[in-house]
């Protein structure tokens, strides 16, 4: 089994929710945290006060952000979780429509996890691939395409 | 040569930008050292060449002897190797 699917846990992933801005839209993304035990509530605002502070680095891809927050103990283990925009909203003058939050604890399986969830959203088409895709199993499907392509 | 990438916090942009700075370097043919570091981390790392980091913290590593790189899009493998080129080549 990948990283990947580890680390988003069964039910992570929201595709398709109507959000007003970039602060809802990390909170939409950060419930996949929360509802699988991965982070607090308390993390989630974390996400949302860092982008406050340190501006909309997090968006890492054209439609693409990333949300994240220092590693804390309000992070109780490593996940990922995903939130697709019915309607982009903006992150600095940024149009996204997709939100991954990132709950990141300290460990050598960190960089690996990173890794790999690079090389997967550096797939051709992958961006294109998770906009249009039907359900969380199409997803998922794909973490092993990107495992393969990693392990060549 | 050691190049740290930088982002708010250390863990997610940052880790994201090493990886792309690992590729765009294989791209050009220049061997380095890529680490990933907070803001804070970064600003005690003296002995860095260079930092790789986004538009919106860039300023706050200015007042630093490491020269700053700002990349746009942390996962642009093009845009990285084409800014590191200018700077090694």
């Amino acid at each position: 089994m990948s990283r990947l699917s580890d680390a988003f846990a069964p039910g992570s992933m929201l595709l398709g929710v109507a959000v007003p801005d970039w602060q809802e839209a990390i909170r939409a993304a950060g419930t996949g945290l929360v509802a699988s035990g991965r982070a607090t509530g308390v993390y989630v605002e974390t996400m949302v006060a860092s982008v406050e502070t340190h501006g909309p680095y997090i968006v890492i891809a054209p439609g693409v952000a990333l949300a994240h927050a220092a590693i804390t103990d309000q992070v109780l283990s490593h996940g990922f979780s995903l939130a697709r925009l019915v309607h982009p909203v903006d992150f600095g003058d940024q149009k996204v429509n997709l939100v991954f939050a990132l709950a990141a604890q300290v460990g050598d399986s960190h960089a690996e996890l990173m890794a790999e969830f690079a090389n997967w959203l550096m797939l051709p088409e992958q961006i294109n691939f998770l906009l249009n895709a039907g359900d969380e199993a199409e997803v998922r499907a794909s973490f092993e395409v990107a495992s393969a392509k990693i392990a060549e | 040569m050691k190049i740290v990438a930088v982002c708010g916090v250390g863990t997610g942009t940052s880790a994201l930008l090493k990886i792309t700075a690992d590729k765009a370097l294989k791209q050009i043919g220049v061997t380095a050292t890529v680490t990933a570091a907070s803001l804070e981390d970064a600003k005690l790392q003296r002995d860095a060449q260079i930092f790789l980091t986004t538009a919106n913290i860039a300023d706050e590593l200015r007042n630093t002897p490491t020269e700053v790189i700002v990349i746009d899009r942390v996962m642009d493998v093009a845009e990285v190797a084409q800014k590191l080129g200018a700077t090694l080549l």
